[in-house]
């Protein structure tokens, strides 16, 4: 086995399913020749020829139309937009048409498509390059979005999204990309694509974050250990649909849960988690349910982006608020 | 006009895109020049800004490679554009840069400084004290344009004279927004000159990529308006083609798609590296007529520059970029206020708290 970083972990993927199934196409800004510009299909041209490995025009919205188009036809776009902030001119195409084909054709046309796409910030990068819009994507009925915190789960959870028959939103965590290296098996092995991770038991707090927040949150955890604050540690890992059981038989036994994540606060999936835990735990909860997040600005240019993405020290102090008697 | 089928087969429609060319790579001038071009101030000050736009160019590039700047895209090679479209405008026209503009900015009267702290991550950078209605750099590809359509609306409405000016890429070109813009500029007759800057690459991407058309000029064509190819290397043409297309702009006859060829010589941004997708040999081939020499040939074969001459612009250029580095550098960081300050007009009841937040916990950084 091979420790590998994430985003190796996602080239891997995607080559295994390029070798393995001949429908499979990437497709993007960048991704052939380049390998991407975070390095994400590098090789993947060479390997597989430019046929199915298409470097395309610049256009976003044409390179979401397009896969429809494709994969009404039985192939499997995998396609790149090239960061998160340049999704918009996607959204008609996605909202329009990918999200809903299946239904409006009532199951005869469907968009097995998975759309990749770099998300959050922590990365000294410019302006528009550091967006959390996992909202604007969940909002929207027929998608399924992702969002995995480690290799292991990078590698298996793409696997899964080019898979589905179903398109796929897959959020790529930038500061994750080379955090660490984890051994990943290259086994073409999926991961189930609506289910919680419990990363870390405990019995005083439900903590439910996902994508990069995954590394804040499991230091504060770590740092409330040593005071024997015992957290559980839930990465949602699936933003829509969310795996409500997971984390409703956690509230169950801690009674306590904090919701943390990059995007901002207004109309975030943290407020989703929050209102279904109201709906269905208000009683099993010892204390208000908390949320850490972005603030409800714009994603700041690089001098403050450490001001804005919530910092260990939000996370503990909630926990703390709620362990108030 | 409203027609009801055809009568007989024939051609119904043809087009040219005329190309031109003043001033070959030697700094030759084919023809009369135009007038400013026989004015040494004119054309020295046009080489004077192109120069200190290449120094601070460089500069911006060493100061990310040492890790006090951001990402940074390098407008290396681009001076003649930038620098042409500048002295063809005037304060009054509305210039919508995308990212690699610098030439044009300073023209325009923005402080290098401010350019700095953009890149260095810092909010201030895109105050423009001395130019109150140009608009910031603009990152998200092609988006620019409609906005620039719409400025140019506005000046129609007002009857006033002033013109538009939106930069796009080769790659911006196929952006929907780009279609849509210079469609409604036809449609309306607007006072809009689009300056498309082909420097051949869209980060890795030849402009073979983008389109299978000859030209950028002619997508012009297809929303009416007259298209034509210049070389961007020449910044007496494109001061030249882009005050012509102004002019004509401004006095109500509508508005011009110039495709300005060039080539970036730098990588694409300093997060690029560009040798994964080109040959050496190309980039070589075209620094062999990049813009700065072939200007200041022109300008010795006149009489008007010399080697002590350059040597002395290249130090005053240096000085006052010095200048602006070390205020760069010495600007305090901003709070975590920044965030929400210009947010609103008035600021919502339920952000003040989020601000009193981010304060407390900016204090744990
Ligand atoms: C909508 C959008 N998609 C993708 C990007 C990422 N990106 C930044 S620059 C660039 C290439 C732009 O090429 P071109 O328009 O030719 O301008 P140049 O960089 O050559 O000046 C790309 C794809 C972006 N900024 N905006
Ligand atoms: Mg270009």
């Amino acid at each position: 086995m091979t420790k590998l970083t994430m985003v190796e972990a996602i080239n891997l993927a995607q080559a295994w399913e390029l070798a393995h199934d001949p429908d499979v196409l990437v497709m993007g800004e960048d991704v052939g020749v380049n390998g991407g510009v975070f390095r994400a299909t590098a090789g993947l041209q060479q390997r597989f020829g430019a046929q199915r490995v298409l470097d395309t025009p610049l256009a976003e919205g044409l390179i979401a139309g397009a896969a429809i188009g494709l994969a009404t036809q039985g192939f499997k776009p995998v396609a790149e937009i090239q960061f998160m902030g340049f999704l918009y001119p996607a959204l008609d195409q996605i909202a329009s048409h990918m999200a809903r084909l299946r239904s409006r054709t009532r199951g005869r046309l469907s968009c097995p498509v998975v759309l990749r796409m770099p998300h959050g910030g922590g990365i000294h990068a410019p302006e528009h390059h550091s967006e959390s819009l996992e909202s604007l994507l969940c909002h929207h009925a027929g998608l399924r979005v992702l969002c995995p915190s480690s290799p292991q789960r990078a590698y298996g959870l793409l696997l899964a999204a080019i898979r589905e028959p179903d398109p796929v939103m897959f959020l790529e965590p930038v500061r994750l990309y080379r955090l660490g290296r984890q051994e990943v098996e290259d086994n073409g092995q999926a991961l189930p694509l609506d289910r919680c991770f419990v990363l870390r038991r405990g019995e005083d707090a439900t903590l439910v974050t996902w994508g990069a927040m995954v590394t804040e949150t499991m230091k504060a955890a770590e740092q409330l250990a040593a005071e024997n604050i015992d957290c559980e540690v839930i990465d949602a890992a699936s933003l829509a649909p969310l795996d409500f059981e997971t984390m409703l038989d956690s509230v169950a036994r801690t009674g306590r849960v904090i919701i943390v994540h990059e995007a901002m606060r207004n109309c975030g999936v943290g407020a989703e988690i929050a209102a279904t835990v109201a709906e269905h735990a208000l009683y099993d909860l010892r204390a208000p349910v908390q949320r850490v997040t972005g603030y409800d600005t714009i994603m700041p240019l690089y001098r403050l982006e450490q001001d804005y993405i919530p910092g260990v020290q939000r996370i503990v102090d909630a926990v703390r608020t709620t362990l108030i008697e | 006009m409203l027609r009801f089928g055809m009568d007989r087969n024939h051609t119904v429609a043809s087009f040219t895109i005329p190309g031109r060319q003043w001033l070959d790579a030697d700094g030759q001038c084919s023809g009369e020049p135009p007038e400013f071009a026989r004015q040494p101030a004119e054309m020295l000050a046009m080489y004077r800004m192109m120069v200190q736009t290449r120094l601070f160019d460089t500069k911006a590039v060493n100061l990310q490679r040492t890790g006090k700047l951001g990402t940074y895209p390098s407008c290396l090679g681009h001076e003649a554009v930038h620098v042409g479209v500048g002295a063809a405008l005037r304060a009054e026209d509305v210039v919508f840069p995308v990212y690699r503009e610098i030439g044009t900015k300073f023209w325009r009267g923005i402080a290098m400084q401010d350019i700095l702290l953009y890149w260095g991550g810092d909010e201030r950078g895109t105050r423009y004290a001395d130019s109150p209605q140009d608009f910031p750099f603009c990152i998200p590809i092609g988006s620019q344009m409609p906005q620039a359509a719409g400025t140019a609306l506005a000046f129609s409405l007002r009857n006033q004279p002033r013109c538009a000016l939106a930069y796009v890429g080769d790659g911006g070109t196929s952006q929907g927004a780009f279609y849509e813009a210079i469609n409604f500029a036809g449609v309306q007759r607007l006072p809009l000159v689009t300056v498309i800057v082909n420097n051949q690459w869209a980060i890795s991407a030849p402009v073979s990529t983008q389109t299978a058309a000859a030209t950028l000029a002619q997508k012009a064509v297809a929303a009416g308006i007259p298209g034509l190819q210049i070389d961007g290397n020449d910044v007496v043409g494109v001061r030249h083609t882009v005050a012509e297309a102004a002019a004509r702009a401004r006095a109500g006859e509508g508005p011009t798609v110039i495709e300005a060829l060039t080539y970036r010589l730098s990588d694409h941004t300093t997060s690029d590296d560009a040798s994964r997708y080109r040959s050496a040999d190309e980039v070589e081939q075209a620094r062999a007529v990049e813009p700065l020499l072939r200007t200041r040939r022109y300008l010795e074969a006149r009489g008007w520059w010399n080697e002590d001459a350059e040597q002395q612009l290249r130090a005053e250029c240096s000085a006052t970029i010095e200048e602006a580095v070390k205020q760069y550098l010495a600007t305090p960081r901003q709070s975590s206020d920044a965030m929400f300050d210009h947010l609103y007009a008035n600021m919502p009841r339920n952000l003040q708290w989020q601000r009193d937040l981010a304060r407390r916990y900016a204090a744990h950084r």
